[in-house]
């Protein structure tokens, strides 16, 4: 999958994805009491590589993200994260959340604290960094995300589109080595999402490994090595996007886009 | 658009207004008075009411509190001096304070021994000074260490006796947080909490006895002793109230998360806790301190009766702020959990940086309530015999020189309470702005 998804790259800057698996994923299945919502999920995710999940609501995408970073349980099969088997074991579940960061749909920044204060957080308190470094750390990244001006507001002062940028940030301050990203942009007005988008272009060119649930699929052409497309809580088809979009196979899939590229 | 209308719509502002102030009629006193107090006739005709209500009020205990008599051996001393300074023709209202004067000391301070006054003044100023770090974010966070001790400083000064007792308890909550780094290193957060919790209980229960005598032996330094019994009047109310407070609001924490808990024992514990110590009336649980908790702890321990009212008053609140609390949790997104989750952010470091800052932030009028409402029972104590300010004013009335006296100890017994009330209540304000985050 990986080696055709380098062969017919998009275009989009650097798109060299290792041989090295960052997230491997076997027979998994998760049901919500007697709903089963995902079913025999199987996906390799190689070091670098950019994929974007798209799909029918409720068939089951953020689910699935989720269960990467054990937000929630999977029942049965197979999830390892840069190596680590997830299980019950508590301590392998807090160092794969440190290295896997995760950005929500309505940015779940602590309303409490300042937009530092968010940033330097986790850096201290999980990762035991210094103070200094951390801040350090964070305007960096708050410069990156283009808002370094904000640092000692709170994040009812700002709008939502900053709101994500800084979400965005607080992840990466965590220095992971994989990011989630579940609709970052469907809770913010269309000024808004292209800021966000282009953050996340940003990141996908300095080859960082990325998950993404996004119905935007202007961003799944320009970046993705991949796109899956899901429905009923399972993979149905997938490929590279020239492929994916111009080409799809299932009738599911020729559907879902044109009610999502239709209009 | 029409071409009609196109030359009209067509618009540039080439100079921008200045900001100017409102007109006269919209502004100061003459404005608020038309439209708080006479914007209609209904509104002039309640205006007119409450003013005579108000004025009938004042008239009553203006002059009453005006002619008060200060200085007096007895109520019909006072009587004589009013007689004498406005005739004996007409009753003239006036209030016999000189009881406040002549007994202020029992008011306040009970039967603690007069030339050691100093000791309580000494222990509410360090209270005050406690309270600085926790309370305002002026003052330097390093102070904290300086609450820290200060609950044994208080402890020591109010009781007196050798420096090895109260430092002999502090050094239970070095074991609490030995037990817990411990805990937390050997094995999970789960060992370490419940070690937390065993061994400075075990502690408290079998070692401080000796360790305090062997503190008072290499450290010699003793106030004179006062026991309990002697403890009275508001000092008595409001040292049993903070108590309860501070030692109150982590125990509510504590029970509330418990009741969120998701292991089995801990949620029922946590439940069954709440509900029987809310159920039943404080002064139950008082009448049980004074007469029962003797058989159920170790035989040879022979609890003060103060401190077992404390552990009740604290245990009696905690179950109404767990609820409380647990209102505030129940407010917070689930986003906020599940981010501070995808950070890594174990359990308890969540709690105590996200989840439990803004739970408290939103509970913070329910708390304050709580906390009102425990100061204010206090006074139930009278009913077990401990001489709180209304166990006091019993006594001065039941004295043949003060008989028939009521109001004037009463105004001073309410005033007393209504400070500290009120001022827990402006402060809880204070910190509802200070914590407002949402705007600029
Ligand atoms: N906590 C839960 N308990 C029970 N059912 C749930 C729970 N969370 C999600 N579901 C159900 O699981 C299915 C998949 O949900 P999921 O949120 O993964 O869908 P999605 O693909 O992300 O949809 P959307 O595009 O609307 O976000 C849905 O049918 C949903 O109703
Ligand atoms: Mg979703």
């Amino acid at each position: 999958m990986a080696d055709t998804a380098m062969e017919t790259g998009t275009g989009a800057a650097a798109m060299k994805v290792s041989d090295e698996v960052a997230i491997q994923i076997t027979d998994m299945n998760k049901w919500y009491g007697d709903f089963h919502v995902l079913r025999d999920i199987n996906l390799t995710v190689y070091q670098g590589e950019r994929i974007v999940i798209c799909g029918p609501s409720g068939s089951g995408k953020s689910t699935l993200i989720r269960c990467i970073n054990r937000l929630e349980e999977h029942q049965k099969g197979q999830i390892v994260v840069d190596g680590i088997e997830l299980s019950n074991d508590l301590k392998n579940i807090d160092k794969i959340r440190s290295e896997v960061g995760m950005v929500f749909q309505h940015f779940n920044l602590f309303p409490h604290l300042t937009i530092l204060e968010n940033c330097t957080l986790a850096p201290i308190w999980v990762r035991k960094t210094p103070r200094k470094e951390a801040e350090e750390r964070a305007m960096h990244f708050l410069t990156k995300v283009k808002i370094p001006e904000q640092a000692d507001k709170y994040p009812g002062q700002l709008s939502g589109g900053q709101q994500q940028r800084v979400a965005i940030a607080r992840s990466l301050c965590m220095m992971p080595r994989i990011m989630l990203f579940d609709e970052p942009t469907s809770a913010l007005d269309p000024e808004m999402i292209k800021e966000v988008l282009d953050t996340m272009i940003e990141l996908a060119e300095e080859g960082m490994t990325m998950l993404v649930v996004t119905h935007e699929m202007g961003f799944a052409q320009a970046v993705a090595n991949r796109v899956i497309f899901m429905d009923q809580g399972q993979i149905v088809e997938q490929n590279e996007p020239r492929e994916f979009f111009n080409n799809p196979q299932s009738d599911r899939t020729k559907l879902f886009l044109s009610q999502i590229l239709g209009h | 658009m029409s071409d009609t209308h196109a030359h009209t719509v067509a618009y540039v502002r080439d100079t921008m207004l200045p900001p100017e102030v409102p007109p006269a009629a919209e502004r100061g006193v003459i404005r608020w008075m038309r439209a708080n107090l006479f914007s209609s006739w209904f509104n002039v005709l309640l205006t007119i009411l409450g003013l005579a209500v108000l004025w009938s009020l004042l008239a009553g205990i203006l002059p009453w509190f005006w002619n008060s008599v200060w200085v007096a051996d007895s109520l019909s001393e006072c009587r004589e001096i009013r007689d004498a300074l406005h005739g004996t023709g007409e009753e003239v209202s006036s209030a016999c304070m000189a009881v406040i004067t002549e007994r202020w000391n029992q008011l306040l301070f009970g039967f603690y021994p007069q030339d050691l006054y100093w000791r309580p003044v000494a222990a509410l100023i360090v209270f005050l000074a406690a309270l600085g770090p926790v309370l305002f974010a002026s003052v330097p966070r390093r102070l904290v260490w300086f609450t820290a001790a200060a609950p044994f400083l208080m402890y020591w000064l109010l009781w007196g006796g050798s420096i090895g007792g109260p430092l002999a308890v502090a050094l239970g909550f070095a074991a609490a947080w030995g037990a817990f780094v411990l805990g937390s290193r050997f094995s999970g957060a789960l060992a370490a909490t419940i070690g937390a919790i065993v061994v400075p209980l075990l502690y408290w229960l079998l070692l401080t006895g000796p360790v305090a005598g062997l503190i008072g032996a290499v450290i010699p330094i003793e106030l004179q002793f006062v026991p309990s019994k002697d403890f009275g009047g508001f000092m008595l109310s409001f040292i049993i109230g903070v108590a309860g407070i501070i030692l109150s609001l982590p125990l509510g924490i504590l029970l509330a998360l418990g009741r969120q808990s998701n292991l089995f024992i801990i949620n029922k514990c946590s439940i069954a806790f709440i509900e029987v110590f809310r159920g039943v009336p404080l002064i139950v649980w008082l009448l049980t301190a004074s007469l029962l908790l003797n058989y159920f702890l170790p035989p040879g321990s022979n609890f003060d009766l103060m401190l077992r009212v404390i552990i009740l008053v604290t245990l009696f609140a905690a179950a109404y702020l767990a609820e409380v609390v647990r209102g505030g949790l129940a407010a917070l997104p689930r986003g906020q959990y599940e981010a501070a989750d995808a950070l890594g952010l174990d359990y308890w470091k969540a709690q105590r940086l996200i989840i439990m800052p803004q739970a408290l932030k939103i509970s913070i009028p329910g708390i304050v309530n709580t906390f009102i409402g425990l100061f204010k029972d206090t006074t139930l104590v009278v009913f077990i015999g401990l001489l709180d300010p209304i166990g006091m004013s019993n006594a001065i009335r039941a004295d043949t020189s003060w008989q028939g006296i009521n109001w004037e100890l009463f105004v001073f017994i309410g005033l007393l309470f209504f400070i500290c009330c009120f001022s827990m209540s402006r402060y809880s304000q204070h910190l509802e702005r200070r914590l407002r985050t949402d705007h600029s």
